[in-house]
């Protein structure tokens, strides 16, 4: 049988513990032991970027990440960005710009913007795609997903279009 | 005393071509939608599939002991724990879970019903299979050869007497070849018409195996109650097809069927054919009296999905020296795999872009799908038609410079028109090809660049630059292959003014229910925020055939729209006798009635439903109605006006090729769609860019690889979707040919976008290098190898129609 080990981290600003299988990702604890399932499994190998959270303000795949290694560390899933003003933006361009169309892959989608927005404040529609290279789209062919992101970037702002 | 309220009036105002979100977007943006995956119910176990180490081999034995005794596994089944089971797919050749053989290495063997994933995987670790091999038949050219091993040889033994009546399913009664299906289609005399051609020209092209990649993992939950009756959580884009085959599958009455769909994380047409692990996990959800969650893993997705339908062509095609078409003759062979799905019946489609995309006087058809041990085809958004517009596109190219013809003109002047009736029996009652051609040629200043490149092409720079176009033809206003190509609507209004929009139309992404919306907000004169769409679940809505042929917008568009007339239509007539004026001379917008001469408001809805609501009568506003489009079958040998309205367009691809490495960029697209009528303008867009991305996937970066029946690259590192920096410009321009039957003249465009890229890239390819390239994907070795005279010889010998 699998060994357990309790955890303490913070998740999306509240303290808490968790027990986890030592082999678990991340992922699977997020969606499995503690129920939040905005973070979503596309291929468990970190190629799709589709579970994509942030980790003490890093941008990272959780299915590629242990959930033991989530002990005292901060963070911060799609859920965690409901309290977030600047996420609301980013999240109301996704809307509004029609980024959005299964959906399956826009919760890391927005993940990964939140936090390019984050370290390139100025981002413009070239750093952008790069910024969101290793998050897989099948639906939208990126373009109204870069346009979303770059309608909050403040290079966007000035009225760039991509 | 009441204070009379102040006159107010409302100006008119439409939805219709505005750019309106997605109503799923803020819940999809906020990873608050539920997804199957997301979905738990309770007491659920877990399923998972044991599936064939073996590409072809006779299974000897299957022992399940020890997976049965593992502690927390509820149900262990295999072919002989299923009594009765009965053949899935469109030959009825495959049975979910195999008996004697298994034909794939994605082959169902057996399946676990545990409580929990760990436990059910470690269960199939348990179950030892002892495989005795048999001879792999992996080439559709080698299958077809008298003598070839036989992939469905049998008459079962154990089957009953009534399976294998010669009129019984594949799957039992078995097949004396390796043919799954034929199609021959012929209209004039292509060899008069060869005997009066200046010019003929020979190719064959060969179209490879892509995948759809829905971001989201197939699965499914099934659930038996207490008196019997299945409950499934299913992604299918067919509901309600799927409501009677599981019936049939199951052998139990389709009406004790309920299906709901959750939110759908991508479909392209893979969800349109019921799967082995859709039937086994109600087998099991049988077995162990408990709901069963079945969910792949990305590399089971890979592996046991089906594919784009691969086909090697061959097409002869003819013209005069003043530019018309002779004729065509085109030979395909299909790789079926070692069931049939879906893929098999491509040629419906392909048939109509070789006989009627442009005006051919004479055309013949045919093609032979072949069983293999590969993976088997299914459908996938252009249903064959990409693969058809790859081959046509390139004649076009190769006879206009074979006469010294400018490829545009060439092209106008084969070009469908308005009016036509083809050979193949298609009406185009609006057609807007010839202004595709034209739009896309001129913004994207294609004679020019064309003529550049071609002097460039013996130029000392290494980087070569290239335009090609291509152009198709798709259906857009359904397409009658079932007996009813309908779609149902409820449509009712409450008391405060809300409309609820029951729809049979399914969303898988697409947009449907934000669009359906917006034809009855548009109607009645509601803002989007006073609909709600109830769209998931056969016990809820009506009929509908389902998400495919690129209809829902036209289908259930006009189904919406009708059920949002006769609501209007009673809305009025209750203003009318409340204000004593004829119905006529009032309309519904901004939320209220008003005298359509002024705009000047009578009365807010919300007031008159409740005005009507609790009055003597006592009436609801409530409307039903069902929508058929006046299309019609195609006769046995495929005649016939199929779709109720037909899209086209026209799309210019601009490259530069590094002959150096043989890596192709794309640039820019100029995409020139006849879509009918603009209603979404956002959501359009959206299908157009996505399906052009997707084309780019499959002109460049995406294949499948099947070497002797194994999948060697069941994962995004090796299988390569197109990302974010590598996508080109795309300019799209809407060709707005107001089709006569189409919802506000809207035609569909769900499939059309992803059509033509590959066609169109290849072409550019040939007018930046002279150099012509037949097989896809255009990857930098495939380029690298033709450049440098090393290309594949590809030759298809023409089989005999049946």
């Amino acid at each position: 049988m699998s060994l357990t080990h309790d955890i303490e981290f913070t998740l999306n600003g509240v303290k808490r513990r968790a027990s986890v299988r030592l082999d678990m990702s991340a992922l699977d604890m997020l969606r499995e032991v503690i129920g939040l399932t905005g973070t979503k499994y596309g291929c468990g190998e970190g190629e799709c970027g589709a579970c994509t959270i942030l980790v003490d303000d890093m941008s990272l795949n959780s299915c590629l990440m242990f959930a033991v290694d989530c002990q005292g560390r901060n963070v911060v899933t799609i859920e965690g960005l409901a309290a977030d003003a600047k996420a609301d933006a980013l999240r109301a361009a996704f809307v509004e710009h029609g980024a959005v169309q299964c959906g399956y892959c826009t919760p890391g989608m927005v993940m990964q913007a939140s936090h390019l927005l984050a370290t390139h404040q100025d981002a413009d529609a070239e750093s952008i795609k790069r910024g969101i290279e290793g998050n897989l789209c099948r639906c939208t062919g990126y373009t109204k997903i870069v346009e979303a992101i770059a309608s909050v970037s403040q290079a966007g702002k000035g009225g760039a279009r991509p | 005393m009441n204070v009379r309220e102040k006159t107010r009036y409302i100006q008119p105002d439409t939805l219709i071509g505005k750019r309106i979100p997605k109503m799923d977007a803020p819940e999809k943006a906020s990873g608050k939608t539920r997804y199957i995956h997301d979905i738990d119910l309770p007491g659920q176990l877990y399923g998972k599939i044991l599936r064939s180490e073996r590409v072809h081999a006779r299974i000897v034995s299957i022992d399940t002991a020890a997976a049965r005794a593992l502690p927390g596994v509820h149900a262990v089944i295999t072919a002989a724990d299923i009594v009765d089971q009965r053949p899935i797919g469109v030959a009825k050749d495959h049975l979910p879970l195999k008996t004697d053989k298994v034909r794939s290495l994605r082959d169902e063997v057996a399946a676990v019903a545990a409580e929990s994933e760990q436990i059910a995987l470690e269960a199939l670790r348990l179950i030892k299979v002892e495989y005795e091999d048999l001879p792999i038949l992996t080439d559709p050219a080698e299958a077809i050869k008298p003598g070839a091993t036989l992939i469905h040889p049998e008459p079962r033994q154990h089957a009953s007497e009534e399976a294998l009546k010669p009129s019984g399913p594949i799957a039992f009664t078995g097949k004396p070849d390796n043919i799954a299906m034929r199609f021959d289609y012929c209209h004039g005399d292509v060899v008069q018409a060869e005997a009066e051609s200046d010019v003929v020209v020979e190719d064959t092209f060969k179209l490879h195996y892509v995948t759809h990649c829905c971001m989201g993992v197939s699965g499914m939950i099934a659930d038996f109650d207490s008196s019997g009756n299945l409950l499934m959580y299913s992604n299918t884009q067919v509901p309600f097809l799927h409501k009677r085959e599981f019936g049939e599958i199951l052998n139990m009455d389709p009406a004790r069927i309920r299906i709901i769909q959750p939110s759908i994380g991508g479909g392209f047409g893979s969800k349109l054919d019921i799967y082995p692990f859709e039937v086994i996990c109600v087998f099991l959800a049988r077995a162990a009296k408990r709901p069963v969650k079945l969910v792949f893993t990305r590399e089971e997705e890979f592996i046991s999905s089906p594919t784009r339908q691969p086909v090697l062509l061959t097409l002869r095609s003819g013209c005069k020296k003043d530019g018309s078409l002779t004729f065509r003759t085109v030979h395909t062979l299909h790789d079926n795999g070692a069931y049939t799905s879906w893929g098999a019946t491509t040629p419906f489609v392909m048939m109509q872009t070789f006989s009627s995309l442009y005006r051919v006087p004479n055309c013949d058809y045919h093609t032979t799908a072949v069983y293999t041990n590969n993976p088997y085809a299914g459908s996938f958004r252009g249903y064959g038609n990409l693969q058809a517009t790859f081959a046509v596109e390139a004649h076009m190219d190769k006879m206009a410079e074979a006469i010294g013809m400018d490829t545009i003109d060439f092209r106008l002047k084969n070009a469908q028109e308005q009016g036509e009736v083809t050979g193949q029996g298609m009406e185009f009652d609006s057609c807007g090809f010839k202004e595709c051609l034209t739009t896309a040629s001129d913004r994207s200043d294609f004679r020019r660049k064309f003529a550049e490149n071609v002097k460039n092409q013996n130029s000392p720079d290494p980087i070569k630059r290239g335009i090609g176009i291509a152009s198709m033809l798709h259906v857009g206003g359904g397409a009658k292959i079932y007996p009813s190509d309908g779609c149902g609507t409820i449509l009712k209004l409450d008391d405060f003014g809300q409309a609820t929009l029951i729809t049979g139309a399914s969303e898988i992404g697409q947009g449907s229910e934000t669009v359906l919306s917006q034809l009855v907000c548009e109607e009645l004169g509601l803002p989007m925020s006073a609909i709600t769409v109830i769209n998931n679940d056969t016990a809820i809505t009506p009929w509908d055939v389902g998400v495919h042929a690129s209809r829902t917008t036209f289908i259930a568009g006009n189904s919406a729209l009708g059920a949002a007339r006769l609501a209007k239509a009673k809305i009025l007539a209750a203003a009318a006798k409340k204000f004593d004026c004829p119905a006529e001379e009032l309309d519904l917008r901004g939320g209220c009635v008003i005298k359509a001469a002024n705009g000047e408001v009578l009365i807010d809805l919300p007031r008159l439903m409740r005005n009507l609501h609790f009055s003597d009568k006592a009436e609801l506003v409530m409307t039903t109605f069902y929508y058929e489009p006046p299309s019609s079958y195609q006769d046995k040998r495929y005649k016939g006006n199929v779709s109720a309205a037909y899209a086209w367009a026209s799309q210019v691809v601009e490259v530069e090729v590094d002959t150096e490495t043989g890596i192709v960029k794309m640039n820019k697209i100029t995409a020139a769609h006849d879509v009918g009528r603009v209603l979404n303008r956002l959501g359009i867009e959206g299908q157009i860019e996505g399906g052009v991305v997707m084309g780019q996937g499959y002109a460049l970066t995406e294949s499948l690889i099947i070497e002797n029946g194994v999948t060697r690259n069941p994962n995004f590192r090796d299988y390569k979707l197109v990302t974010a920096p590598e996508i080109p410009e795309i300019e799209i321009a809407f060709i707005e040919s107001m089709d006569g039957e189409g919802p506000q003249g809207a035609k569909g465009v769900g499939e059309a976008p992803a059509i033509c890229v590959a066609a169109a890239t290849a072409n550019a390819i040939y007018n930046a290098t002279g150099v012509r390239i037949y097989g896809l994907p255009f990857t930098p070795e495939r380029v690298y190898r033709a450049l440098h005279g090393k290309g594949e010889k590809l030759y298809l010998a023409p089989q005999k129609a049946a």
